[in-house]
């Protein structure tokens, strides 16, 4: 299929300019009243609830005799990283320190890229939990691909400062594994806000989040309905891709002819499935047994897109092969199992073995504990990989909590490894960020001092301020 | 506790002695957990699985065969003092779970002996991470009691489990406010109840019914009732505590034990003073629930700080598949000011000693069973793990279902077929 999406997203570009102007906008095109109907072009707002994130004001600032690890596979001893306007202007040893630049003396501590969440539901299922705030999965349906997991965060989970305290600058927020299709992902800044939109990643593509195996056909065989079966599971995913691109190819002959094509109704559902069709919009896929993965990867060549991720993949170490040759990455926990018969066969060595075997593989918490100290996880991971003869360094082991999860998000332009004009998205941490003892001292954010450990820079939620727990750790 | 003492007569005969030789572990850190402190470079004597004699220069006799420690760590094992390994194989799958039991007649009368698996797979696991001992609890099914606990090691012989009814577990937390009927006011009056049907057993049934216990039940809280069997009540909340506190003082010589903790920073003085020990996770700090508003990482410090004793647990993963990360857990404790050697007790010695068994497991000392890890650098650190596992005197197979999966996968350019490859 051709890339019509392109100029879909131009005349969306169009209908956002003509929104500026206070004119006809989202989807409601101008009509005169006049006989040529037939002719109206149909267009409607890709990004209605559009970021409005905008960084700290940092200082020009340079951190000075770190050991680095830069996150694109590099360890540079006694080195420095100088931070101009958000951005990083330089790294490496003896840089001169600009007149008036915040000098921070690392000497003896280490720095990483700011720690990369790709599988968190911060805000969608935040502390405390509730009722009222279970919000990560709208089990209604087996496809929601309508929803937008945006729509349920809470800016106020106090699980973000703590994320912050363990290095986290940027987390994707997903909603949950009980559907085929679960709805929109969001990549977001893990900055304190008033509103969710104040969070959002600029220009982060959307994702789509899918579920293989037990989840949604024990949720809905458990109510008599379909999927109730792993078979079943894949007539779900595959019926709906084909309603997908009926409709993708209904926008598109209406946009190449309006006049003899009219536009179709909108569908909320298949809007984010033609994205996905039209590679605009990442799929996030959880899916944690090989063969299961393999059948979605023959699925995405059947329909003609690109699976980005799959999320758990206990089993990616038996098929590195299969997620090499199909470009797939593969997000894993170190040492989580045995919670449910897809997750039977985990291995510590999962990260460390599908890395070494020539895929694309990363850390990620899905966990409001598990993300305050994914540099622990990574070290656990590593640590087992090695001990079963594997080579694998200490830099390169650090892109699996920072420029893989930013590959995999479409961030990496702008973040996950310490590179000039790249955001400063930078985590000092006091002793090696793979031993147990060590803490993120200093963690900025687009290059301003979002969390000082020693002088009690750290957000306090809404919800904390006044409890119990204000200001602990 | 009712075996333990049957068990050191005769068990280290009976299970162990077919095998059991004399072995030595030689240069390595030694960790004590004594008034002998660490010993920068020394070794472990073991007979016939049990210590010897522990130093820097220990007496070798000709002929015993030696581990070398080649400059790692030699410690205790670790002691889980709250799992549910042997229980669970697959938490989801009702058939390969016996944790709990919502649909029994029965409530603390439910012994975990019955259903723990010495052959789970995550006894192995845990073991190679360097678990040699642990607390089997039951959880709770549609009551505030769980049912009676057993104390085990991680060989996988057929009788690991060392002692059996050897406590109870009941949920006084919020979600055990649930299961009595909506309110902490009911779960509280419901234990008041139980503790009444326990001491007036067995009259009170010879004429008719208990307030709260069934007759059976009522028989296997007896021994908790007289404190001859430890009471582990999960509660969270700081105004809770208290209120276990004030049971406690009541209801002498019951012995409770507190599990979860999560605010009991707030009131560690009392818990001191009442000799109260807690069991409870150092990395355990959101306000996950309204009971824990309070959970913070500087609980474990602030507890030990006051005085009160605390064995930690890995709460916030689970209790069977990683049981085999309380290193992590403690190691975090460090990281948020507890001492290493505090933080490190509370993950051997100290769940010893809460169960009863202090004299016999969790430290290097003449005496001492020989459970007994070879490290390869600090336990406490993430990247160190364990090369060698001793368990009352015997060297344990160092791998698992998992390290097997491993190997079977681990080369991709191998062309024998993946299910040929063992």
């Amino acid at each position: 299929m051709s890339l019509d999406w392109k100029r879909w997203t131009a005349l969306l570009a169009m209908g956002a300019l003509a929104a500026c102007s206070g004119a006809e906008d989202n989807g409601e095109s101008p009509s005169d009243g006049e006989d040529d109907e037939a002719a109206e072009l149909v267009r409607f707002d890709l990004d209605p609830y559009p970021s409005t994130y905008s960084p700290q004001a940092g200082e020009t600032t340079i951190i000075t005799g770190a050991t680095i690890f830069d996150g694109a596979g590099n360890e540079i001893e006694n080195g420095d990283v100088l931070i101009e306007n958000g951005r990083i202007a330089a790294v490496g040893q003896g840089l001169e320190a600009p007149e008036g630049a915040v000098i921070v003396n690392a000497a003896g501590r280490f720095i990483t890229p700011g720690v990369i969440d790709i599988h968190s539901h911060l805000g969608d299922y935040p502390s405390p939990q509730v009722d009222a705030h279970s919000d990560g999965n709208e089990l209604t349906q087996p496809n929601t691909a309508e929803v937008w997991a945006e729509h349920s965060v809470w800016p106020q989970d106090p699980g973000f400062a703590r994320a912050l305290a363990g290095g986290v600058t940027t987390l994707h927020v997903l909603p949950g594994s009980g559907n085929l299709f679960g709805g929109r992902g969001i990549t977001l800044r893990n900055v304190a806000a008033r509103t969710v939109q104040d969070m959002k990643f600029p220009d982060a593509p959307y994702t789509l989040k899918m579920a293989c195996g037990e989840n949604p056909s024990r949720v809905y065989g458990s109510r008599g309905s379909s999927p109730a079966t792993d078979m079943g599971n894949m007539a779900g995913y595959r019926a709906s891709w084909i309603r997908a691109a009926d409709y993708r190819d209904s926008w598109n002959d209406h946009w190449d002819d309006p006049e003899n094509n009219p536009a179709p109704t909108r569908d909320l559902e298949l809007d984010t499935l033609m994205g996905v069709l039209e590679g605009e919009i990442l799929i996030q896929m959880h899916c944690y047994r090989a063969d299961q993965m393999a059948q979605v990867i023959d699925m995405s060549e059947e329909f003609g897109y690109q699976v980005t991720t799959f999320h758990h993949a206990v089993e990616a170490y038996k098929i590195p092969d299969l997620l090499a040759e199909a470009d797939i990455c593969a997000a894993v926990w170190a040492d989580w199992g045995g919670f449910k018969m897809e997750a039977y066969d985990t291995v510590r060595e999962n990260l460390a073995l599908t890395h070494s075997n020539g895929a694309c593989a990363m850390i990620h918490s899905d966990d409001a504990l598990g993300i305050q100290r994914l540099n622990q996880e990574v070290a656990k991971a590593l640590s087992d990989g090695r001990r079963m003869g594997l080579e694998i360094s200490d830099a390169e082991a650090v892109s699996w909590f920072t420029s893989n999860p930013a590959r995999a998000l479409g961030i990496a332009d702008e973040t996950g490894s310490i590179e000039a004009g790249k955001r400063a998205d930078i985590v000092i941490w006091s002793a090696h960020p793979f031993s147990t003892y060590a803490q993120a001292d200093h963690v900025y954010i687009d290059g301003a001092l979002m969390y000082d450990r020693a002088n009690d820079v750290q957000p306090v939620s809404d919800f904390d301020l006044g409890q119990i727990g204000e200001g602990d750790d | 506790m009712k075996t333990i003492i049957a068990l050191l007569a005769a068990g280290t005969a009976l299970t162990s002695a077919a095998a059991a030789q004399d072995l030595a572990i030689l240069n390595g850190r030694v960790i004590t957990n004594t008034d002998q402190g660490q010993i920068s470079s020394g070794g472990v004597l073991i007979r016939d699985g049990v210590i010897v004699s522990v130093g820097a220069n220990i007496d070798v006799p000709d002929g015993v065969d030696t581990i070398d420690a080649n400059g790692g760590w030699i410690t205790p094992g670790i002691f889980a003092p709250f799992t549910q390994l042997g229980l669970i194989e697959v938490a989801l799958e009702d058939t390969a779970n016996d944790a709990s039991a919502s649909e029994s007649e029965f409530s603390v009368a439910l012994d975990v002996a019955d259903s723990f698996n010495p052959n789970g797979t995550y006894i192995a696991t845990s073991r190679i991470e360097g678990v040699t001992r642990f607390a089997v609890v039951p959880s709770t099914g549609s009551t505030v009691f769980a049912g009676l606990g057993a104390l085990g090691d991680s060989s996988g012989d057929m009788d690991s489990l060392f002692d059996t009814q050897s406590f109870v577990f009941a949920d006084l937390s919020q979600s055990g406010a649930g299961s009595a009927g909506g309110s902490r006011s009911a779960a509280w009056a419901y234990l008041e109840a139980a503790f009444g049907d326990a001491r007036a057993y067995p009259g009170r049934y010879a004429s008719g019914q208990g307030d709260a216990l069934s007759r059976y039940d009522a028989a296997s809280l007896v021994d908790v009732v007289r404190g001859r069997m430890p009471l582990i009540l999960e509660v969270d909340r700081a105004a809770d505590i208290r209120r276990a506190i004030r049971f406690a003082e009541e209801n002498a010589p019951v012995q409770l034990v507190i599990f979860g903790a999560a605010e009991a920073w707030m009131v560690a003085g009392e818990l001191a003073e009442a000799g109260i020990p807690v069991l409870m996770d150092p990395m355990r700090n959101l306000p996950s629930s309204f009971d824990a508003l309070g959970s913070t990482l500087e609980a474990a410090a602030r507890l030990d700080a006051a005085g009160v004793r605390v064995a930690y647990t890995t709460q916030t993963a689970d209790g069977y598949f990683n049981a085999r990360l309380l290193p992590q857990h403690a190691g975090n404790a460090v990281t948020n000011g507890v001492s290493w050697e505090t933080a490190f007790r509370a993950i051997t010695l100290t769940p010893a000693e809460i169960y009863g068994v202090g004299d016999q497991y969790g430290a290097l000392a003449a005496g001492y069973m020989a459970d007994v890890v070879v490290w390869d650098g600090d336990p406490l650190e993430v990247m160190s793990a364990p090369t060698h596992v001793i368990i009352d005197g015997e060297e344990t197979e160092m791998s698992s279902r998992q390290t097997r999966l491993r190997d079977r996968y681990a080369d991709m350019d191998d062309t024998t077929p993946f299910g040929y490859r063992r």
